[in-house]
């Protein structure tokens, strides 16, 4: 057993944390409060590659793996929660179902120029009555000669009216069947998609998020991704790599409460001394601290257990679940420790706090999470 | 154009503590990086490589573990790495420093330009790279801030000074240092990373490898001995001085006197 990183997850930790210190930490301030995606730091991430993490060389990724994936979700996490989704769709979710049944040709058109930073991806599964119960799926897509005709709306689509490419699940069969559920790949200019309004959210504002509305939307036939038919398992498989990233969000979102906490508790005077030499302050600290060693090694472990190619379903849903949870308590702590200044947009930890609760909803909630445990736990 | 980059690993001294009592730094979980002058050679020898071809060779005396540094050189996208490391160099000062890297570079062989920092961010002797063009007998520019032109015989290049700038023209082979204001040095990719562990190689050299330098290495041929390091002590406080402006100025006057200044 070894619970040290090797010498290259270090170097990459180490580029990944100079990175978001020098480059993302800046902007990522104004870039909430505008509600403003940066084009410029999605094209400079996309040039060091931190979009291909876990996909060869080949096809343009880094040829690393799902632990240096989690190495750059929790360290640019620390400086912008909005920025670190963007690597955590980009690295699992938007090109993971087409590594993993798209075809050779799909690979080259759609896999390659999302992972080099060329092409911004989409996952389309959730709409208005498909959240959690996602297999629920009210779109559809018909077969018509050489196309297939969508129409439906998906919604809360991350990315969606900047995304190039976009993987839309829609119903191919009958009834509410996940069986029944098929994968495509749309492009952005595809006759019939249009997109709703752009949501105006808590927290997690430097990433757009929109509705995607299909209508008499047509496609090639070849843009079929995988079987007919295995569109909810395609979706299910990606999800897991989505929940480590999550995960390990979350975890930059702790690290960084945890950061200011310390620093603000040396600095702070009441009474003719630094609030940190109040036990009151010292044993939030304690239990930040020691909560957030605990939630990182269930992410690394949970993205080993994926680099080990074993089973770990049940380990990235405790990764999510402790994280994320992990990532409200240590926030909501740091506005406490930071008193009325903490409850001002000027200091850090008042975004920290609206970031971290998208963390407990997106990409199963911790319900879902718990089931998902549970199921595994009673069986 | 084949380039040779001397660079050093360094503690990152942001993050490094001073023990007063022994006079020395206090290195234990500080991390390391490339010396940031060092960093600018580096950089603007890779970018004259994607310009005008050829390779770029990155060459390091230190510890085993100054292997990371030229991984990391490595992956910024230099070609080759050779790391002098052996019991026989340790305890160099500058002049055995230079002297171990001229006899390297001369086992190197070929090149065209060879680039250093200006100086190291913990030993701060800025010595080095001129030490280096002196044993090499090859022209030097120090404190690089700008190439404008460069080809395989001649290079043109600005020097930084306190209040300006001199323009150059030196004939090649030359030794260059670098000031940050040469380039902003790239990160390195995620896939040079990989490739710096799992493609490309790090030469270690030994005293073995570089008997040509034989009894002229490490501490018994450095001619600097430390004799002692110590912070210099806080000096005191001033001396206020009140009383009417009159007054005030006629003390400083009587006292700037008695101490000789005026």
């Amino acid at each position: 057993m070894d619970f040290a990183l090797s010498p290259k997850h270090e170097m990459m930790k180490a580029m990944f944390r100079e990175f978001a210190e020098k480059e993302v930490a800046p902007l990522a301030a104004e870039l909430d409060e505008k509600s403003e995606f940066s084009w410029d730091l999605y094209r400079k991430m996309g040039q060091i590659g931190m979009f291909g993490l876990p996909y060869p060389q080949e096809y343009g990724g880094a040829g690393a793996d799902y632990l240096t994936f989690v190495l750059a979700c929790e360290e640019i996490g620390r400086a912008c929660t909005s920025s670190a989704m963007l690597i955590n769709g980009q690295n699992s979710i938007n090109s993971g179902p087409i590594y993993r049944q798209g075809t050779e040709e799909q690979k080259r058109k759609y896999l390659v120029p999302i992972i080099t930073g060329k092409a911004l991806g989409a996952f389309c599964l959730t709409e208005a009555d498909a959240g959690t119960d996602a297999s629920n799926q009210q779109t559809t897509a018909v077969p018509d000669g050489s196309e297939w005709v969508i129409d439906g709306t998906k919604m809360f689509i991350t990315n969606a009216g900047l995304a190039d490419i976009y993987i839309i699940m829609a119903m191919t069969g009958t009834g509410n069947n996940p069986k029944g559920i098929s994968a495509f790949i749309v492009e952005k200019d595809a006759p019939g998609l249009s997109f709703g309004k752009k949501e105006n959210k808590m927290g997690v504002r430097a990433s757009q998020t929109a509705e995607v509305i299909l209508q008499d939307c047509r496609i090639p036939k070849e843009n079929l991704l995988g079987k007919e038919g295995e569109g909810f398992k395609i979706a299910m498989q990606n999800l897991d790599s989505g929940r480590i990233g999550v995960g390990a969000i979350s975890l930059g979102i702790a690290q960084a409460a945890l950061d200011e906490s310390t620093k603000y508790a040396k600095e702070r005077q009441q009474f003719g001394r630094p609030i940190g030499a109040n036990q009151a302050i010292q044993w939030m600290i304690a239990d930040m601290a020691t909560e957030l060693e605990a939630a990182r090694y269930l992410v690394y472990r949970a993205a080993w257990l994926r680099d080990q190619k074993k089973a770990h379903s049940k380990e990235a849903s405790m990764a999510k679940l402790f994280a994320s949870e992990l990532a409200m308590r240590a926030s909501v702590k740091a506005v406490q420790i930071h008193g009325g200044y903490g409850y001002m947009k000027e200091y850090k930890v008042e975004r920290l706090m609206r970031d971290a609760k998208v963390c407990e909803i997106f990409e199963g909630t911790s319900e879902v999470q718990r089931m998902v445990i549970s199921r595994a736990a009673l069986t | 154009m084949q380039i040779i980059v001397c660079l050093k690993q360094v503690p990152n001294t942001n993050e490094v503590k001073f023990d007063t009592k022994t006079g020395t730094l206090v290195r234990d979980g500080v991390v390391s990086i490339i010396n940031p002058d060092d960093k600018n050679a580096l950089e603007e020898a890779i970018r004259l490589k994607e310009l005008k071809g050829g390779t770029v060779t990155v060459i390091s005396m230190g510890p085993p573990q100054a292997e990371y540094a030229l991984r990391e050189a490595l992956a910024m996208g230099a070609d080759e790495a050779i790391l002098l490391s052996d019991w026989a160099f340790a305890g160099a000062d500058t002049w055995a420093t230079s002297l171990t890297l001229a006899h390297a570079i001369k086992k190197i062989g070929r090149y065209d330009l060879i680039f250093c920092g200006r100086q190291a961010i913990d030993g701060d002797t800025a010595q080095v790279g001129p030490e280096l063009a002196e044993h090499l007998d090859l022209p030097q520019v120090t404190y690089v801030k700008k190439i404008i032109y460069i080809d395989n015989d001649k290079a043109v290049v600005e020097r930084a000074l306190e209040d300006g700038y001199e323009v150059i023209e030196v004939t090649l082979p030359a030794v260059l240092t670098a000031v940050k204001e040469l380039n902003i040095p790239r990160y390195p990719t995620t896939s040079g990373i990989m490739d710096a562990f799992n493609v490309k190689k790090v030469s270690v050299w030994g005293i073995a490898q570089l008997a040509s330098a034989a009894g002229l290495v490490g501490l018994n041929a450095s001619p600097t001995q430390v004799k002692r390091t110590f912070s210099p002590a806080v000096k005191g406080d001033g001396e206020l001085l009140t009383g009417s402006v009159k007054e005030t100025v006629q003390t400083l006057l009587k006292e700037l006197q008695e101490k000789h200044v005026l």
